[in-house]
């Protein structure tokens, strides 16, 4: 009754966590992955917006199993989450969680994830028929900003583990705004820190950047060219960058000859 | 200044919270002392202002605590007493109640009362007993008001917060602080102190 009933009308039922049956802004569902599922709700008072990730318990597995996994899983997103903040990495911050319970509240980031603006501003450009290379400032910015932020990230002793451009959300700057063609401006805040670890290997850093890479490579082949630009401002964001960047390069040799065999 | 009665997201609307802060305490060894003794009439969170740097910061611990009553998780007393432990960064209890708690010492006093099915209570008669029991200046549970009261070397200190000194320090570079830098400072604190309420107890 006090939750959004577009959610329990919806074609799959999607379970709600018992804090999402409790008196509060109706909250939105805004993203229902394998493990878990985002919604947009609120944090003490109801102008403030928070980020609630669920994990519902499976199923198929045994019960005290499942309970152990998602407290395990809670808490270890949480914590790379707030030592990621304390040190200054860009994430979203931790409100509050319930790990029994399977769900954790995090500051609500506004904006859109680098894959959809992304997108959105190679298929503009196209239609405007600029030629690749051509007044590619905005796009040298935001790659630039995104090899910072991970390297930031690693300098701090977090790996990701599934850093695609999904992960990756642009947060407008108030004196900039969205529109009047700002459509790559923003902040960089990196998010979903479910399979992230503390990890200092040289190789953990490599492979993080090498699915990200891949991820520019697959879905947006156009800024793929780009690439080095993420790579250059990464070198310079921490000390040891330059070694992570030599294990990159055996990193791509073993995924190639892995693409040849399979 | 009177009582404020507060609603917060996700809590029952069984379970009312009441809040009031008083300034120029002069009786603080006198309810210190009631709650070292039980007395029944004094079933309240009596934190010491001075280390609260804002409405949220207190209403996050108040937040936990029903919550943890809620799931039947209490690890001290009751809810009252919770609040009080909620606002630790670690799991010892005696530790938070003296840093957080009222102390023979407290000049600014923030007071809870959580309402609940099986000990309700009003807003008149939470008053009037404060009123006459708690010698002080009742002032408004505001951020402004708090502000002026927060002893801010020692709340990082608690917090274990220098990040503005430290070597990974939220740089200029990457936080695009307005000309409010000082207000964005403070908002990144009370992110920071929120995360370490939240992930005390996270230790598996
Ligand atoms: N803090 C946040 N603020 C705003 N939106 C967010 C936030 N966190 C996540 N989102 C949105 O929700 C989506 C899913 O979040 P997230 O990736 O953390 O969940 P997930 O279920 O683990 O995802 P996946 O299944 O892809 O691993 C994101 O792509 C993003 O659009």
């Amino acid at each position: 009754m006090e939750v959004d009933t577009s959610l329990s009308q919806s074609s799959s039922p999607v379970p709600l966590p018992l804090i999402l049956q409790r008196p509060s802004v109706p909250a939105i569902l805004i993203a229902q992955g394998a493990e878990a599922l985002l919604f947009r709700s609120t944090y003490l008072l109801p102008s403030l917006p928070c980020a609630l990730k669920y994990r519902p318990s499976k199923p198929y597995r045994h019960p005290t199993l499942d309970l152990r996994l998602t407290k395990h899983r809670i808490l270890s997103e949480a914590r790379v989450l707030t030592k990621c903040r304390r040190e200054g990495v860009p994430v979203p911050g931790v409100y509050a969680l319930d790990e029994g319970a399977g769900w954790m509240m995090i500051e609500w980031v506004d904006g859109e994830v680098v894959r959809i603006r992304l997108n959105e501003w190679l298929s503009r450009r196209a239609q405007e028929g600029v030629p690749q290379g051509v007044e590619d400032g905005k796009l040298v910015g935001l790659m630039r900003r995104i090899g910072s932020a991970v390297g930031r990230m690693h300098g701090v002793g977090v790996v990701h583990g599934d850093l695609t451009t999904s992960n990756l959300m642009l947060r407008p700057v108030p004196a900039e705004g969205v529109n009047g063609g700002g459509m790559l401006d923003g902040e960089i805040v990196l998010i979903d820190f479910g399979l992230a670890s503390q990890s200092t290997q040289d190789e953990d850093r490599a492979v993080d950047l090498y699915v990200l890479e891949r991820a520019f490579g697959s879905t947006h082949s156009k800024a793929e060219s780009l690439f080095t630009e993420v790579l250059g401002a990464y070198e310079k964001s921490f000390k040891g960058a330059n070694i992570v960047l030599k294990k990159l390069e055996e990193v791509r040799m073993r995924g190639r000859k892995r693409s040849m065999l399979g | 200044m009177a009582l404020e009665c507060i609603n917060l997201e996700h809590v029952p609307a069984s379970h009312t919270i009441h809040a009031a802060l008083f300034q120029n305490i002069k009786n603080a060894s006198f309810l210190h002392q009631q709650l070292l003794a039980g007395n029944t009439e004094f079933e309240y969170a009596l934190i010491d202002a001075s280390v609260i740097i804002s409405r949220l910061h207190a209403l996050a611990a108040i937040y936990r605590a029903v919550n943890d009553l809620l799931g039947n998780k209490l690890r001290s007393r009751n809810v009252h007493s919770e609040i009080v432990f909620s606002l630790s960064p670690n799991n010892n209890i005696a530790e938070s109640f003296r840093r957080f708690g009222i102390s023979p010492e407290t000049t600014s006093l923030l007071v809870i009362k959580v309402s609940t099915p099986s000990s309700p209570a009003a807003g008149e008669d939470i008053q009037s007993h404060l009123s006459k029991v708690v010698d002080g200046e009742q002032v408004d549970f505001s951020d402004g008001v708090l502000r002026a009261m927060t002893d801010m070397v020692r709340v990082k200190k608690i917090y274990k917060l220098n990040y503005s000194s430290g070597v990974n320090g939220r740089g200029k570079e990457n936080a695009v602080y307005g000309s409010d830098r000082t207000s964005q400072d403070s908002k990144e604190l009370e992110m920071l102190i929120l995360g370490s309420m939240a992930l005390r107890g996270a230790t598996n």
